[in-house]
């Protein structure tokens, strides 16, 4: 094994106007050649700042350390040195394809141009690449399709796009950042096979960052945790999501939902990451540790096991297992004789210009039952959100009717209107486009204060302060900009600012899919403690089916407008009718086996270098010796 | 696409037929007599009872409407008793004037006002930046006036003064005379013109230039390994472009219907000037044409933007046809 990028001691600094923002702080790894290394960590936690400041992308940043990669260290490159470095030895893939192609150019352009960027080839033959590249990626009639633009594609299809693009010049290195995280999961299961096939085709070395514990297991050789900016545990793959060392990856599968039993509660990791303007002297993970202990509070040593698992933590024994929170008992049980919204026979057309009107919902009829939480899922365009915002009366049905509490939603007076708006909330999908850029958060959150009439000044201010707790923002935060905020933290906004009316009826449109696993947990539990006090009825629309059976006590499958099948949560989930629903099932991540660990913790001796190493002649440091002695000689 | 352009024309069409009808409402069914402003306080009885006819003013309002109008569309503007030559001659005669200093200036202050914008905004705080802010803030808040002063006083009168001419200080020579004459007495006011909107494009240009820099297409343009020219320019300009042609549009199409104060500091004789003088004289046929010109610019300017804008944007673009 040789190792392709040695990173080492890479710290990232961005000066912002609250102050210096410590986004990496001094994390060292190697990614070795052919192998899917994956980085895991919740948003916020630098994987982005990280992988970008290696290539030098994260304007205004001070960077430390090295980053060697094939002899040359990156960060110390020159400008005209470092670009023909991009793109042609180390390509990047991105979160969001649709924001990350340039809307005014066609695909084929823009894998054109980054082909021109590093060779001299006639237009003709990179165009004929282009196209072959974009075949290879499976975009069906790529010649064709050389000519359209982004916003022509799916989400999958700009994917392996930006897919093709990254791979157009048989690059050593590819940096995924998220590349499944805004597509559906049947979507995500083929881009992932994707990237592995090309990985084995093109002998490409993938370093693949992720939310998402169940996308890691599945693909990933070795998985580096990173926490506040911090290396927390690194090592293979099945060692450290089977049987963590570290509290912090612990706490991580114990909150995801896909990990636990449906209808109990997940534990989520209490509290929210700590700030990178000024962070802690000892472990970054403290605050919220399960296992803190008194040295904590002093910079963790690098700890090594024998089966080459590394640990940022003081803790020597296997994590403790909290209990799960206790949720307050439902204040109201949900009956099939009261429902509050009623669906019959509804259908919705849009005309076209020419030929027949599109079908978007087909004759469906369904009742949300009060109190209950009834899921949506399918896949994207399926008409998922155009139903959800039929029920809320904001698309009118072409026929059929909607009831909500007994009361038609068509046909309103005004009073009536703002009435329905104000007791049906939605939760938007994307975190990245409802929200208006150029206003400040805390007046985004208010906003429903301030249509309503409800809430103003110091009191506006306070109320907004608090959901920003509740959905786990940082108060600190209330005149930042949406920008400012990480993926993950934007959706959080979108959910306090629906939460701020006291609803009766959320509509929760892919509510978590943005987020981390620790607070989805958080979030879902919050979700389910709200309902059960306030009696608050969810319609949680998702594409990832694992959420859906952990949160919802029916679920709806809607396949190309119709809804499919309908039963309780664990009708579908484990006799499944339909052979769409069955697909559905299959892209959904697999529970991770919990296996208890035999391993050896290697004593700790300090060299002279203040690297921290087992002593020598412990049968475990011999063992490290041979591992590194491999390592060299291969 | 072409739906699109079509139902542009037609609402020009229809802003234009408005304007037209509130126009003729306001000068003919005036409580004086139309004929009385039209002739001037002098006139005859004669000469007043041969304009009624002329213009129908005995018939009814319709039917005037109607006279006026399809005058109008066969290029007949009406007759300037104050000039004692057709109104169409007189304000054609000004029209070269007003576009040579509206082109001839649009060059200039694209010139200056984009590349302060782009380099502003690659460089947002630094010294370069302030200075192109300060640029613009002395643009926008000196009145036209003062500015064509100053560079009157700075470039005519003070070398003038010192023994050597570099500029005329007014005048205007047709392009078909002399290509070189006619750039030669336009370049003050050219300049003047360019400073004071040049700040305006620095600014949209920066502001617009800033905002997509941020943008994630940007990031995967640099990860690519597009050079920076190539990005800037390529990439991010071609982003920020479309405010910037809505706004050179508004203003071409404002200021063809007259540039008054520049017109008459620099003694240029274009619509402006003309407009200014046929106020002051109370010559309402040429008053009627003038707005009605104006009118026609804004409109034709505006359906340039509009299809400009479609054509720009592959998401327009693509989605009518
Ligand atoms: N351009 C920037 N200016 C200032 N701060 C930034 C900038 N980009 C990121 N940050 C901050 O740096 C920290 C790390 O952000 P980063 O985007 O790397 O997180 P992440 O781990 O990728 O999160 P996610 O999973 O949400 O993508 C965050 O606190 C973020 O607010
Ligand atoms: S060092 Fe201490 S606080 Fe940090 S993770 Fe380990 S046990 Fe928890
Ligand atoms: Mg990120």
């Amino acid at each position: 094994m040789t190792i392709l990028l040695d990173v080492r001691d890479l710290a990232v600094d961005i000066p912002t106007e609250d102050g210096t923002v410590h986004a990496v702080q001094h994390v060292s790894f190697a990614v070795n050649e052919g192998e899917f290394f994956g980085v895991v960590g919740e948003s916020g936690s630098g994987k982005s700042v990280m992988v970008q400041s290696i290539m030098g992308l994260v304007p205004g940043a001070r960077t430390s350390g090295s980053v060697l990669f094939r002899d040359r260290d990156l960060l110390s490159l020159a400008p005209e040195q470092l670009r023909s470095v991009r793109g042609r030895e180390i390509s990047m893939i991105f979160q969001d394809p649709l924001s990350s192609l340039h809307p005014q150019y066609t695909v084929g352009w823009q894998i054109v141009e980054q082909i021109q960027a590093h060779e001299k080839v006639s237009a003709k033959a990179a165009k004929a690449r282009a196209i072959d590249l974009l075949d290879r990626v499976r975009i069906p009639d790529a010649a064709a399709r050389f000519d359209a633009y982004p916003h022509q594609f799916s989400g999958g299809m700009r994917q392996r796009v930006m897919i093709a693009m990254g791979l157009s010049l048989g690059p050593a290195l590819i940096i995924a950042d998220e590349p499944t995280t805004a597509l559906d999961s049947t979507v995500q299961a083929q881009i992932l096979d994707l990237l592995g096939e090309m990985r084995s085709e093109f002998g490409t070395t993938v370093l693949m960052i992720s939310h998402d514990l169940g996308v890691l297991s599945r693909v990933a050789d070795r998985v580096m945790v990173m926490y506040g900016g911090r290396r927390m545990e690194l090592g293979a793959a099945d060692a450290v999501l089977c049987g963590p060392a570290h509290p912090y990856t612990a706490g991580l599968l114990r909150s995801s939902s896909f990990n636990r039993e449906p209808g109990t509660p997940l534990v989520p990791i209490g509290g929210r990451p700590p700030s990178l303007l000024a962070p802690p002297e000892g472990c970054a993970f403290r605050d919220r540790c399960p296992d803190a202990m008194a040295i904590c509070g002093s910079k963790p040593p690098v700890r090594h096991y024998d089966d080459g698992t590394e640990v940022a933590c003081w803790l020597e024994s296997t994590p403790v297992e909290p209990d799960p929170p206790v949720l307050p008992p439902p204040s109201l049980l949900a009956s099939p004789d009261d429902p509050i919204v009623k669906v019959d026979g509804l259908r919705l057309t849009f005309p076209q210009r020419r030929g027949e009107p599109r079908v978007v919902l087909d004759d469906i009829s369904l009742e949300v039952r009060r109190g209950e939480t009834l899921g949506l899922v399918g896949e994207s365009g399926c008409g998922k959100t155009t139903l959800a915002r039929a029920i809320a009366g904001l698309v009118a049905p072409t026929a059929g009717t909607v009831e909500f509490d007994g009361a038609p939603t068509a046909n309103l007076d005004r009073a009536q209107w703002r009435d329905l708006r104000r007791r049906v909330q939605l939760v938007f999908q994307d975190p990245f486009g409802s929200l208006n850029p150029r206003r400040r958060v805390g007046s985004i959150i208010g906003d429903p204060f301030r249509i309503h009439r409800l809430a103003s000044g110091a009191e506006r201010r306070a109320k907004v302060q608090e959901l920003m707790e509740l959905v786990g923002l940082n108060p600190e935060h209330y005149n930042r900009f949406p920008s400012q905020f990480s993926g993950g933290q934007r959706q959080r906004i979108g959910i306090a600012r629906a939460l701020a009316l006291n609803p009766e009826l959320v509509i929760l449109d892919e509510p978590v899919s943005a987020l981390d696993v620790s607070i989805q947990a958080q979030v879902l539990n919050l979700l389910d403690e709200l309902q059960r006090r306030l009696g608050l009825t969810y319609l949680f629309i998702s594409h990832d089916l694992a959420v859906v059976r952990h949160v919802c006590d029916r679920i709806a499958v809607m396949e190309g407008g119709r809804i499919v099948e309908l039963g309780t949560a664990d009708e579908v989930w484990n006799d499944p009718q339909q052979p769409f629903t069955r697909r559905l099932l299959a892209a959904a991540a697999p529970e991770i086996p919990r296996e208890p660990r035999d391993r050896i913790l290697l004593p700790l001796t300090v060299t002279g270098t203040g690297a921290q190493q087992p002593a020598a002649g412990h049968p475990a440091a011999q063992h490290l010796a041979d591992r590194v002695a491999l390592e060299v000689v291969s | 696409m072409t739906r699109f352009i079509l139902s542009r024309i037609a609402f020009g069409v229809l802003v234009l037929f408005l304007l037209s009808v509130f126009v003729f409402m306001l000068f003919y069914v005036s409580p004086s007599d139309p004929a009385r402003i039209i002739a001037g306080d002098k006139a005859t009885e004669e000469l007043m009872a041969q304009i009624r006819t002329n213009l129908g003013l005995d018939r009814p309002i319709t039917e005037q409407y109607v006279t006026f109008i399809g005058n109008l569309l066969h290029g007949d503007l009406g007759y300037s008793y104050r000039s004692s030559m057709p109104v169409s001659e007189l304000v054609v005669s000004r029209i070269p004037v007003t576009m040579s200093l509206v082109f001839g200036g649009m060059v200039f202050w694209l010139a200056i006002g984009i590349p302060i914008g782009i380099v502003s905004a690659k460089h947002p705080g630094s010294v370069r930046d302030r200075l192109g802010q300060g640029f613009a803030i002395v643009g926008i808040s000196f009145p036209t006036f003062v500015l064509g002063m100053l560079a009157l006083y700075l470039l005519y009168f003070v070398p003038t003064k010192l023994g050597f001419t570099l500029f005329p200080p007014s005048g205007y020579v047709p392009f078909a005379e002399s290509p070189l004459q006619w750039a030669w007495h336009l370049l003050l006011p050219w300049l003047t013109l360019a400073l004071v909107v040049a700040a305006v494009y620095a600014r949209l240009t920066r502001g617009q230039m800033l905002e997509v820099l941020g943008q994630d297409y940007i990031r995967t343009a640099r990860a690519k390994g597009v050079d920076e020219r190539r990005v800037t320019y390529v990439h991010a300009f071609r982003s920020a472009m479309p405010p910037l042609v809505t706004q050179l549009g508004i203003d071409i199409g404002l200021m063809l219907g007259g540039v008054i104060v520049i017109e008459q500091v620099f003694g240029l004789l274009g619509v402006g000037s003309l407009a200014v003088t046929a106020v002051a004289m109370q010559d309402r046929p040429v008053v009627i044409a003038i707005v009605l010109l104006g009118g026609v610019f804004v409109v034709v300017s505006n359906l340039v933007v509009d299809t400009t804008y479609a054509l720009l944007d592959s998401r327009v673009r693509t989605a009518t046809r």
